[in-house]
């Protein structure tokens, strides 16, 4: 028995990510499967909004030396005001300091590890401000455990074998990505499998294809109905 | 005027040249040149054939005449009325200044001694008009003062070159024989008003001999420097430190600033230390304001960085730029939006982290991927650059690119093998290749080309990988691979 669910449509898809607004102004957290991963970029990337304001950009040192810097040309033409910084204490207040201005498209924050001082309050303080002033907020987390945090959605995103190029079967086609939504607060965790369509700069989340649960009901109730 | 600091010295013939319609002409030259046979406005290689030895420096005209408006506004410790006069000259109005020096041949004697301290020469004269002190100074003797009465005996044996003539019109006056001021006076005037009825100013000698005799009026039109915008506390006995002193001067100073419709871009702390020195920190903003609390948190975490010494009793903070900043109203309902404005935002950032840490990226035209991205610090963001390129490009890039060990390679293709980062990547599918040539206006001969493959592993990862060189391009060994960055 396979279950795929409706959440392919276009109509769904913006509704999951431009519609819920509230919901998505908030800070919510990404937890990349390998450092190098930069599937967890690309689906950060796709879900800001669609908006011409520049993204505030803050990195610690070690994330730019390890996971590389944003490169301007690969990105849907997006005006970026990039900070880079050397201790996460700065990225934090770095962070916080661009939740208060509302000209900003989003603020997205690279934390490498687990540093102290990353711990509940900071990340309180962050969904906070973002919630306060409707700045989506994102902090993309390489090398970390998921222990305790107030992010709202937390995600842990690995980079999937692509699509079928359509012209060249050899080519890697649209990037997928497995994007599993293991902590919320708005809805209920899942695992998705997103697929992004780059002409469109559109992500559709389909769910992941595995064998469904079996009913527990021996199905009696359906057979006194049709009686 | 000489360069600061690096003046030659006298007896090596030195000349500024310009461009000239045929070649380098001579702009100015000095004592040693001039004796050698180098006239200014002829041609540089015609004064190389007569003076072998001369040396040849361009000349710095938008320099000089920063340099003269300076100098004008510093000669107002003599006089309060000073203006430039063409590229070379000043007009001080001294009238009812100079018993303050102790008359008019000291206070000639202390304007030299003071230029000449700033490393200038200077010819100077007094005279009751701006033509005639030109003309004194120019051709008259040294240090020439010359009163109400004594204009026309002074200019009559100068050359005409001091009536501030075009050059065609001195030629003419030579050729008609007239060589001296005085012969020119002696002319009736109703033949030289004939003669030069539509000359205007400059080509007309009645008018300027007029003007130097002081029957033509022409006053000395003054320009003032902007004045400062600074607020100063000043303390009755020395403190250590300024924290609690600056919400008030910044207050003070978004006064000032508001007052005259203007905003700062750079702001100066400076605190006057008991024992003589000073001590100061900066700040700048991306647009002009005259918010004090913003003003107040961009020093937010600096002040620390003064150094006290033994105390200060006295503290200023200067607006260094200023620049027109006009109110507008943004909302309907009167009330004042409590956001935080971008141009803030990155004030608060590039004050708290350098202004090096906050940068812009913008699109340049090049193929090369790391020159495609320009990073501009965020302080002088500006618009939009060049267009996006339609190829496919990561969203990473790894600075520098990072060299991979091959461990099965084929002749075409990427390799299907390789070591990144201890880890090994079977290549499953890849595009490519994109060849990248190097900009042979910008890079060393020896930079080799680049392809580009698009490339995915086992499990998925896509990466962006090169190849630098071809196995036979004669510009090193054997080509190696490199991951540049990474795709979604």
């Amino acid at each position: 028995m396979q279950c795929k669910t409706a959440l392919t449509s276009g109509y769904r898809q913006k509704r999951w990510f431009a519609g819920s607004q509230s919901q998505f102004c908030t800070l919510s957290e990404a937890f990349p499967a390998t450092p190098t991963d930069a599937g967890a970029v690309g689906f950060v990337l796709s879900s800001l909004p669609r908006q011409r304001a520049p993204v505030l950009w803050v990195q610690d040192w070690l994330s730019q030396k390890e996971a590389g810097r944003p490169y301007l040309p690969g990105m849907t033409t997006r005006q970026v005001i990039q900070v880079d910084l050397s201790r996460p204490v700065d990225v934090l207040l770095a962070m916080e300091e661009g939740l208060r201005c509302t000209a900003l498209a989003a603020v997205v924050g690279e934390i490498w590890g687990d540093p102290p001082v990353l711990d509940f309050t900071a990340t309180k303080r962050l969904a906070l401000r973002a919630e306060h002033h409707q700045v989506p907020c994102w902090l993309i987390r390489r090398a970390a455990s998921p222990d305790l945090s107030a992010a709202r959605n937390r995600w842990r995103v690995t980079s999937l074998p692509s699509l079928p190029h359509p012209e060249d079967a050899r080519a890697p086609g649209a990037p997928r990505w497995q994007a599993e939504l293991f902590r919320a607060r708005h809805r209920p965790p899942g695992t998705w499998i997103a697929t992004y369509d780059r002409a469109a700069d559109r992500v559709d989340l389909s769910a992941a294809i595995r064998d469904g649960a079996v009913a527990e009901s021996d199905g009696a109730q359906w057979r006194r109905a049709a009686r | 005027m000489a360069r600061n600091g690096d003046a030659p010295p006298d007896d090596v013939a030195v000349i500024l040249t310009t461009e000239g319609p045929h070649g380098p002409v001579i702009h100015a030259a000095n004592r040693a040149a001039r004796l050698a046979g180098a006239m200014i406005g002829a041609r540089v290689v015609d004064a190389r054939a007569v003076c072998a030895d001369l040396r040849v420096e361009y000349a710095d005209l938008a320099g000089d005449a920063a340099a003269l408006r300076r100098l004008m506004l510093w000669a107002r410790r003599w006089c309060p009325w000073s203006v430039v006069d063409g590229a070379d000259g000043l007009i001080l109005e001294t009238t009812g200044a100079d018993h303050l020096f102790g008359g008019e041949a000291a206070m000639l004697t202390d304007m030299e001694t003071c230029l000449s301290g700033l490393g200038l020469g200077a010819q100077l004269a007094v005279a009751p008009t701006w033509g005639a002190a030109w003309a004194l100074a120019r051709h008259g003797p040294v240090r020439a003062i010359c009163a109400e009465e004594g204009i026309a005996p002074a200019l009559a044996p100068l050359p005409v070159d001091g009536l501030r003539l075009k050059g065609d019109t001195l030629l003419l006056l030579r050729r008609l024989g007239l060589k001296t001021i005085g012969a020119i006076a002696q002319v009736p005037r109703l033949s030289l008003t004939r003669r030069f009825a539509r000359a205007d100013l400059a080509a007309n000698p009645l008018m300027r001999l007029d003007q130097a005799m002081g029957h033509l009026a022409e006053p000395v039109a003054s320009r003032d420097a902007a004045p400062r915008i600074i607020a100063r506390t000043r303390l009755p006995e020395p403190i250590q430190d300024p924290t609690a002193y600056v919400p008030d001067l910044c207050r003070d100073l978004c006064h000032q600033l508001a007052r005259q419709g203007l905003g700062c871009r750079r702001l100066h702390l400076t605190v006057y230390r008991t024992d003589g020195e000073i001590s100061r920190i900066e700040a700048a903003t991306a647009a002009p304001t005259r918010d004090a609390d913003h003003l107040h948190r961009l020093f937010e975490g600096k002040l620390e960085r003064i150094n006290p010494g033994f105390g200060f009793d006295l503290i200023t903070l200067e607006a260094g730029v200023v620049e027109a900043l006009e109110l507008t109203q943004t909302r309907l309902d009167g009330k004042a939006e409590e956001d935080l404005h971008l141009p803030r935002l990155i004030d608060r950032l590039s004050a708290r982290f350098g202004a090096q840490a906050v940068q812009s990226p913008a699109l340049r035209a090049s193929h090369v991927p790391e020159r495609a991205e320009i990073r501009i610090p965020a302080l002088h963001m500006h618009g939009a650059g060049a267009e996006a390129t339609p190829r496919e490009r990561p969203v990473r890039l790894l600075h520098p690119p990072e060299e991979v060990r091959v461990l099965y390679a084929v002749p075409e293709g990427p390799p299907v093998q390789f070591i990144w980062r201890r880890q090994t990547h079977r290549v499953a599918r890849y595009a490519g290749p994109e060849r990248i040539a190097p900009e042979w206006w910008r890079d060393r001969p020896g930079t080799r080309l680049r392809d580009y493959f698009k490339v995915e592993d086992q499990s998925g990862k896509r990466l962006w990988i090169y190849r630098e060189g071809l196995h036979d391009d004669g510009r090193g060994g054997d080509p190696r691979w490199f991951v540049h960055g990474m795709f979604a």
